[in-house]
């Protein structure tokens, strides 16, 4: 009896404020637009019967004939892809570099990868907008060095979202594949030098297939969220960055139309669906390969 | 004593300048006297009496520090039970459910959270505000507390839980005498992490929240979307000279608390 109480808290909680929650962004994507344009009322009152006759997939056609969802849904999909392919690409020698320095540098290395974490997320992604706007700091510089003689323009386009996402989610790169390297023996990179593999060979043939968890775990940890990305998008990009996150906001708020974004939320989480499970797999395959 | 290569130097510098750059741009801009971002008019700290007498800010700032303390404690108690039950409860019905909403928040879209809840709130006819707020924010941040409180109960010697009982404590005196002080610091990780989270959110606050209950980060947001404010500079800064005083005393602490353990260690192995 006691145990029940102890389960049953927690397990109330969220099953009264996270599943029935999409239970109801579920059906008001299935509800007539017309009826339920706000403030929309939920029909439950008028009987189970009434409900399933009520359902349609009249938003979902709607997403297929407009355009600008399915391109949303792409090029989220591609902005996302091509930062966390940056990401790692910058990530890696970060954590690389400390796994290899001296043992008395690590915690604190450690703290300051940590320390832009606690950081207000939304502060660190408005430093950006003075330094890319066309009169901001890096155009100021590099008009001061004469390497251009025109401002050029970053803010408002997709390479500042680029520029937003990689820096703000760096630290969630480093630290799996920083823990990946950290526990690697050093003596495997010895043995295959000693065998004759050159520091690049052994390089590519032994660490990167040891921090290979490392380096999936910190790929999905960027490329999920970036994918429903809203405030990097919305403060960096410009009104050609198309980004899923963005057209929901935009059409629950600026549209009011709540169908239509219950049914663009449906989707996104379809489509989040695989890399979560996928995730899921190697954090478990990861923790059984330590016990 | 590895040494490091040119190559592990040269990442470092740029991985850790990139890092700290904007933020340190952020910094001086915030004594910069002029309103404008393209010019240096000498050194001011106007920017922060503007701030400090910005009534709107403030009245923000309070609401999101409230909603943080509460929605943060709540979060912890849940969250600590959560991991608890599952860590150690075996099977029970409804497991799998269980810890697929306990993990699945930490990986929504946060502009998902926020709708949902938003149309659970009208649903039941809750007005928005305060209240609304901090559900939301204990139920996401719980998740959070969870994953940190049940990875260091994984790793706890449950005999030591067992002898408790053995020599005749109740189960909640155990947990309270023996479990909780030794996952207490995870526990008290959950709740500034729990804190932080609230303190940091915009997108599902910004669903949530009612006309009255305007938190710093929708404020915020609201004054960044019409391009640089000084003002804003100001804030930024106080906010990251808060938690960077916050993480390099965290961080010294165990440090230190780290030392001692080793140095006792050592007393303990020299023979008496």
């Amino acid at each position: 009896m006691r145990r029940f109480s102890l389960i049953a808290v927690p397990y109330a909680w969220l099953l009264a404020l996270f599943l029935i929650p999409f239970l109801i962004v579920f059906k008001i994507s299935l509800s007539d637009t017309a009826l339920a344009i706000p403030p929309y009322t939920p029909t439950l009152k008028d009987g189970f019967a009434a409900l399933i006759a009520g359902l349609d997939f009249e938003n979902f056609a709607f997403l297929a004939t407009d355009d600008l969802y399915y391109k949303a849904y792409l090029s989220s999909l591609q902005i996302a892809l091509i930062s966390t392919s940056l990401t790692l690409l910058i990530g890696y020698p970060i954590a690389y570099g400390m796994a290899r320095a001296p043992q008395e540098w690590r915690a604190t290395l450690m703290m300051l990868v940590i320390l832009p974490f606690w950081t207000s997320f939304l502060i660190r992604v408005y430093a950006w907008v003075g330094i890319l706007s066309n009169d901001g700091v890096l155009n100021q510089f590099l008009m001061w060095t004469h390497i251009i003689s025109e401002p050029l323009t970053i803010l408002n386009t997709t390479t500042a979202v680029y520029i937003g996402i990689v820096y703000t989610y760096l630290p969630f790169m480093i630290l799996p594949i920083y823990a990946a390297l950290d526990r690697m023996d050093d003596s495997l990179i010895e043995a295959a030098e000693d065998l004759g593999c050159s520091r690049l060979t052994a390089f590519w043939l032994v660490t990167i297939p040891l921090s290979r968890n490392g380096i999936v775990a910190g790929c999905f940890l960027v490329f999920i969220p970036a994918l429903g990305e809203f405030v990097i998008p919305s403060l960096l990009g410009g009104s050609g960055t198309l980004m899923i996150g963005k057209v929901l906001f935009e059409e629950f708020f600026n549209n009011r139309d709540w169908p239509v974004a219950s049914a663009v939320a449906v989707i996104l989480l379809l489509i989040l669906v695989v890399p979560i499970v996928l995730f899921q797999r190697n954090q478990q395959r990861q923790a059984e390969a330590e016990q | 004593m590895k040494r490091l290569s040119w190559f592990n130097i040269t990442a470092l510098t740029l991985g850790f300048a990139f890092l700290y750059l904007p933020m340190v741009l952020l910094i001086i801009y915030s004594f910069n006297a002029s309103k404008l971002v393209t010019v240096w008019a000498g050194f001011s700290t106007k920017w922060y009496g503007e701030l400090l007498q910005n009534e709107a800010f403030l009245d923000a700032a309070w609401v999101t520090i409230k909603v943080a303390v509460i929605s943060s404690t709540f979060a912890t108690v849940l969250g600590t039970l959560a991991a608890y039950v599952l860590v150690r409860s075996g099977r029970f019905i409804g497991r799998t459910l269980f810890s697929g909403m306990i993990y699945a928040p930490l990986v929504m879209p946060e502009v998902i959270t926020g709708l949902s809840l938003l149309l659970l709130f009208i649903s039941i006819g809750l007005d928005r505000g305060v209240m609304t707020i901090v559900l939301a924010h204990t139920t996401f941040s719980m998740c959070y507390v969870s994953v940190v409180v049940s990875s260091r109960l994984v790793s706890f010697d449950r005999s030591l839980e067992e002898a408790a009982l053995d020599l005749g404590c109740s189960g909640f005196d155990a947990f309270r005498l023996v479990t909780l002080p030794i996952i207490a610091p995870a526990v008290i990780s959950g709740w500034l992490l729990a804190f932080t989270l609230s303190l940091d959110d915009l997108v599902i606050a910004s669903f949530v929240s009612g006309p009255s209950s305007t938190t710093l980060p929708i404020k915020i947001w609201s004054a960044v979307r019409l391009g640089v404010s000084p003002e804003i500079n100001a804030l930024s800064t106080i906010m990251i000279g808060i938690v960077a005083v916050g993480v390099i005393t965290a961080s010294l602490v165990s440090k230190r608390n780290s030392l001692r353990q080793q140095r006792e260690e050592r007393a303990a192995e020299r023979p008496a």
